[in-house]
C-alpha cells in the first residue's frame, strides 16, 4: 500500500470547492422544475384529468423506467440529431433537463401519494364549505400533502446533487469532472475520487441537518 | 325554504335512499331518529351532494339541482346554501380554530381577511373558545374541536345547517358542552336538519321527528306526538329499544 499523497490532497481542495456553486445551482434549478412538474403531474393523476392522465402515466413509466444517463445521453446526443433546434443545447441545459425530468416522474408519485394520503375528512370539509376545487388543492389539501412529502422530497434533493455528477459525461466540467481532470492529469485517482466523494458527503450531511430542522417546524404547527 | 323530491341514491344494488320527499320551513328545527344504516347521514350528505344522490331534486333556497343533470357548478351553488357540521369534526387540520372558521368567508364568500378574522374571533367568543384562536385542531379536546366546528357552520350563515350524529364521536364528558351549544343555534331558530342518536336532544330541540328506516321517512311529527304514541310499528319497536 502506498501512503497518500496528502499535499497534493489539500492543494486540490479549493480547485473542487469552487464548482461546488455550479452542482448546487444546478440541482437547484432541476428540484424547482421537477417539484412544479411533479405537482402538476400529481394533481392531474389524482383529479384523473382525461387524456392528460394517460399522458402523464406514460410519461412516468418511460422516466422511471430508463436509466438516467440513457436519458441524458438521448438529450444531449441523441434528440438534436433529430430536432436541428437542439443542436444548440448546452451540457449543463441538458443534464438539468434530464434531471428534472427524470426526478419530476418519481416525485409525482410521491407528491400522488402524499395527496391521496390527507385524510378523507379534510376534503370533505372543503367541499361542505364551498369551496371550488382549485380553492381546496391550494388552501387545505396541498399544504397537508407537502408535510407528509416532504421528507420524501429532500430525500430526492438528494440524489438529485448526486445525480449532477452524471453531466460530466456531457462534458461539463462540474464537481465530478473537474475531480476527473485533476486525476488524468496526475494520476492520483484515489486521492482525487476520495476528496470528491467526501465533497458530496459534506454537501449531503448539510442538507440533511437542514432537513430535520424543516421537519421539526413542519411537525410543530400540526402533530396529528 | 327546503324542498326535496324523490331522492334516491343507490350504493351498489343497495338503496340507501328510496324516493325521499320533504320539505322544511324556514327556521324550522327538523330531526332524523332511526336505526343504524337505515340512509339518515347519507341523507344529510346527498342534500349538499358531499354524496351524488342519483336521482331527485333539491331546492335550497334560490337554488334547485336536478340530481341527473347536477354539473360542478350546481353543487357548488348548493354546497353555498348550506353548511354541514360532521361527526369527526373534520377541522382543517393545518390551520388555527380560528382560521378554520374564517377560511370560508375568505375564500368562498370573498370577505378580506382582517374582517374574516375579526367576525371568527367574534364566533370563538360565542362558542366560549375565544382563547383557542391560535390553537391547532390537534391541540382542542374533541368537545372543542366539535365546538369549533359548528362555528365554521356558524359562520356561513347558510340557508340550512346539516349536522351529521354530532356527539357520536365525542368522549361523554363533551357531549353536554356540544349539545349546550347546538340548543342556543336551535334557540335562535337557525334552520337545521340534524341526524342524532341523543332522544332526550331532538325531543327538547326538534319541531318535527322524522324516523327514517330503510331508506325511507316511515313516520313523522311533533316530538310529543312523535315520542308518546307513534302509530308505526317499526317506529315504536326503535323507540321501545332507545328510550
Amino acid at each position: 500500500m502506498r501512503p497518500l499523497d496528502l499535499d497534493y490532497m489539500l492543494g486540490l481542495v479549493p480547485v473542487l470547492l469552487k464548482y461546488v456553486p455550479l452542482t448546487l445551482a444546478m440541482a437547484s434549478v432541476a428540484m424547482v422544475f421537477a417539484l412544479l412538474l411533479a405537482s402538476l403531474m400529481a394533481i392531474v393523476r389524482v383529479m384523473r384529468v382525461p387524456l392528460l392522465d394517460g399522458f402523464t402515466q406514460i410519461f412516468i413509466s418511460f422516466f422511471r423506467g430508463t436509466p438516467l444517463l440513457v436519458q441524458l445521453f438521448l438529450f444531449y446526443y441523441g434528440l438534436p440529431q433529430v430536432f436541428s433546434f437542439l443542436t444548440a443545447i448546452n451540457g449543463v441545459t441538458a443534464a438539468i433537463m434530464g434531471i428534472t425530468l427524470h426526478f419530476a416522474a418519481y416525485m409525482a408519485e410521491s407528491i400522488r401519494a402524499a395527496i391521496l394520503g390527507v385524510d378523507r375528512s379534510q376534503w370533505e370539509a372543503a367541499r361542505s364549505v364551498g369551496m371550488t376545487t382549485s380553492q381546496m388543492m391550494r388552501r387545505i389539501i396541498l399544504p397537508q400533502a407537502a408535510r407528509i412529502a416532504a421528507p420524501t422530497l429532500v430525500n430526492y434533493f438528494v440524489d438529485i446533487i448526486k445525480s449532477t455528477s452524471l453531466a460530466f459525461t456531457l462534458g461539463v466540467t462540474e464537481l465530478m469532472g473537474a475531480a476527473q481532470k485533476e486525476a488524468a492529469g496526475s494520476f492520483l485517482y484515489f486521492e482525487a475520487f476520495i476528496l470528491v466523494a467526501i465533497v458530496y458527503w459534506v454537501i449531503v450531511e448539510a442538507l440533511t441537518v437542514v432537513q430535520r430542522q424543516l421537519e421539526a417546524r413542519l411537525g410543530k404547527a400540526v402533530a396529528r | 325554504m327546503i324542498s326535496v323530491k324523490g331522492l334516491t341514491k343507490h350504493f351498489g344494488a343497495n338503496t340507501v335512499l328510496d324516493g325521499i320527499d320533504l320539505d322544511i320551513r324556514s327556521g324550522e328545527r327538523v330531526a332524523i331518529i332511526g336505526p343504524s344504516g337505515t340512509g339518515k347521514s347519507t341523507l344529510l350528505r346527498s342534500l349538499n351532494f358531499l354524496e351524488r344522490p342519483d336521482e331527485g331534486t333539491i331546492t335550497i333556497g334560490p337554488v334547485t339541482v336536478d340530481a341527473r343533470r347536477a354539473g360542478s357548478a350546481d353543487e357548488l351553488a348548493l354546497r353555498r346554501q348550506t353548511s354541514f357540521v360532521f361527526q369527526n369534526y373534520a377541522l382543517f387540520a393545518n390551520k388555527t380554530a380560528r382560521d378554520n372558521i374564517a377560511e370560508g368567508l375568505i375564500t368562498v364568500r370573498g370577505w378580506e381577511k382582517a374582517r374574516a378574522h375579526a367576525r371568527a374571533e367574534e364566533i370563538l367568543a360565542t362558542i366560549g373558545l375565544a382563547d383557542k384562536a391560535q390553537s391547532y385542531p390537534a391541540a382542542l379536546s374533541g368537545g372543542q374541536q366539535q365546538r369549533v366546528g359548528i362555528g365554521r357552520a356558524m359562520a356561513a350563515e347558510a340557508e340550512i345547517m346539516l349536522i351529521d350524529e354530532p356527539t357520536s364521536a365525542l368522549d361523554p364528558e363533551w357531549v353536554d358542552e356540544v349539545l349546550q351549544l347546538l340548543k342556543r343555534i336551535a334557540d335562535a331558530r337557525q334552520t337545521m336538519l340534524i341526524v342524532t342518536h341523543e332522544m332526550q336532544f331532538a325531543r327538547d330541540i326538534a319541531d318535527r321527528i322524522l324516523f327514517m328506516d330503510g331508506g325511507k321517512i316511515v313516520e313523522q311529527g311533533p316530538p310529543d306526538t312523535m315520542f308518546t304514541e307513534p302509530r308505526d310499528p317499526r317506529t315504536r319497536a326503535f323507540l321501545r329499544k332507545v328510550l
